[in-house]
């Protein structure tokens, strides 16, 4: 028996390391698909090692679940879209939690049905924290995924005494669980517990925005990392604190790169939307500078074909309109003239971090060919033509000089700085924010109205014409 | 569970943590979706808690809580490492 438990206990060693070692061959497209693997081999020896556990010695409901589990997984990742990445992952964030928060319980049980069992206030008080970590992980990205899905509302959604009920549910939940740990065979206690955390997980996703999901889904990222983390303190397992960790670990910083990319403290996210989105209601007319100069596809087709450098700039319009192939065949048609082609991705674009990216590498765009903001926002001045394709808030210039624009002081991609800017739009709404955006009005911005997959696809047809 | 066992766990905790964050930094944004999915299939590594509760010897509440549990973790490993494979896929060079 001991040498079994010697040979589970390397096996999670083992595991481990293969955890970390997949993650750093993330570090390069080259190997990342190397470092997916190693990553599935440690979790399928971990696997492996606990079914030898002295423990684990009835295995019909195990099966069961393995069987289940593997099915519905497998019709997911098979069936998703490239386009719906965000969902598919809250969705997994999600399982991932609920997974946490029922082991804990599990074990709450276990102590019930055992009263051999001795029971420390740590052992409590790492049941309670996981219930928590793992209840709000578990609710706020079903809702996390509800909203990207489009079954709830989008929108920044506020009501009164938002914060003092949140701040009230936490403290509940403290002061059961102190009650817990000198009462620790006490059920309503985790009931109650488990209910409270639950609907936190819903209370605070819930008011978050559309364009703030970004966020929200790096934050959930990290917080079903600490939730495994945490069922490994409760089960004094060293594999799952190092695996959570990595994956807490990897969600903070997500999170802080999204906040940077939006100028905005985690704290101003979390509590609701831009200053100003719930009193602008829609974008004025009044404050328009001017009018703007729209194109037609023809005449675009001809400044295009003199260019000799372009930046792609891709938002969330291209994901919704699933414009990222027509994208692809508008780069092929000006490379082969001969023409520089780009794409200039910024931090926020989309719904999650790095959703542009998988996008264009599904329509087979050359990785390399994508540059982050900081690469490439000096080489606007020396650039031909700009096409931004469903984008808005993050090429306004406001955000460089005018000090009232709730998004000032946000990064932005310098696009006005090149000789010409096409901005494909399906109509003059504002962003996210809910402000104009004064690049419309600048007089080397051309307004290329429509559908972004048609608006491109067109454009492809009369290039060819040419 | 000691007070010991508790500071050591909280130390391995600490120190992955600081592990996680050298490694995560060099991951570059083009590959960020495919981190949060592959790092998402990682944390479902609670499936460990959970076979040790559906496997139990006797049968009560905490077996069919395990199994659920299970059923959660599955989905999130199999479905996040697929799916992360699937990205992965994507990213080629062309020439």
């Amino acid at each position: 028996m001991e040498i079994i438990n010697n040979i589970i206990l390397v096996s999670y060693l083992v595991s481990s390391v293969l955890f970390i070692l997949g993650i750093k061959n993330l570090s390069s497209p080259k190997t990342a698909r190397k470092g997916n693997f190693y990553a599935s081999l440690g979790m399928l020896l971990a696997i492996v090692a606990t079914l030898f556990d002295q423990n684990v010695l009835t295995f019909e409901w195990i099966i069961i679940g393995l069987i289940v589990g593997s099915a519905i997984g497998t019709i997911l990742a098979l069936k998703v879209e490239m386009t719906g990445m965000p969902q598919m992952v809250g969705l997994l964030n999600g399982f991932g939690g609920g997974a946490s928060t029922l082991v804990a319980i599990a074990e709450f049980y276990k102590i019930l049905y055992n009263p051999n069992i001795p029971v420390t206030s740590m052992d409590a008080g790492t049941i309670i924290l996981s219930i928590l970590i793992g209840g709000v992980t578990f609710t706020g990205s079903l809702i996390a995924f509800g909203k990207l899905q489009g079954l709830v509302s989008g929108k920044v959604i506020k009501y009164p005494g938002q914060h003092p009920l949140n701040a009230l549910l936490l403290i509940s939940v403290i002061v059961l669980g102190v009650l817990f740990v000198f009462d620790p065979h006490n059920t309503s206690y985790i009931l109650i517990v488990t209910a409270i955390s639950l609907i936190i997980g819903v209370l605070i996703v819930l008011p978050i925005g559309g364009a703030d999901m970004p966020v929200a889904i790096s934050l959930l990222n990290s917080y079903s990392g600490l939730a495994a983390a945490s069922t490994g303190f409760v089960l004094s397992n060293n594999e799952l604190i190092i695996a959570g960790a990595l994956v807490g670990a990897s969600g903070i910083i997500l999170t802080n790169i999204m906040c940077k990319g939006m100028n905005r403290s985690l704290m101003n996210v979390v509590l609701g939307g831009w200053e100003s989105a719930g009193t602008v209601t829609t974008a004025s007319t009044t404050s328009q500078k001017g009018s703007v100069k729209s194109i037609d596809s023809e005449e675009l087709a001809v400044i295009f074909d003199n260019a000799s450098s372009v930046i792609v700039v891709p938002g969330y319009g291209m994901a919704v309109a699933q414009a990222q192939h027509a994208i692809r065949d508008l780069t092929n048609i000006l490379e082969k003239k001969g023409i520089n082609v780009r794409f200039a991705i910024h931090p926020v674009a989309g719904r999650m971090p790095g959703h542009m990216n998988i996008l264009l590498a599904e329509a087979n765009i050359d990785y390399e060919k994508l540059y982050s903001l900081e690469d490439i926002n000096d080489d606007f001045p020396n650039t031909d033509v700009v096409l931004i394709v469903g984008a808005n808030d993050v090429v306004n210039p406001a955000a460089r000089h005018d000090q009232s624009s709730p998004i000032y002081g946000m990064p932005i991609l310098n696009v006005d700085y090149a000789k010409t800017v096409i901005i494909n739009k399906r109509s003059m709404n504002a962003g996210y924010a809910g402000i104009d955006n004064e690049l419309f009005f600048y007089p080397n911005a051309l307004m290329y109205f429509g559908d972004a997959k048609d608006a491109v696809s067109k454009l492809v047809t009369e290039i060819k014409q040419l | 569970m000691e007070h010991s066992s508790l500071f050591m766990m909280i130390y391995v905790f600490v120190l992955a943590i600081f592990v996680g964050f050298e490694l995560i930094t060099k991951v570059p944004p083009t590959l960020h979706t495919p981190l949060m999915s592959g790092s998402n299939a990682i944390s479902g590594i609670t499936i460990v808690g959970a076979l040790l509760s559906a496997g139990m010897e006797e049968f009560h509440i905490s077996t069919i809580l395990g199994m659920i549990a299970i059923i959660f973790a599955t989905i999130n490993v199999v479905g996040g490492f697929l799916v992360t494979d699937r990205m992965l896929k994507m990213f080629k060079k062309r020439k």
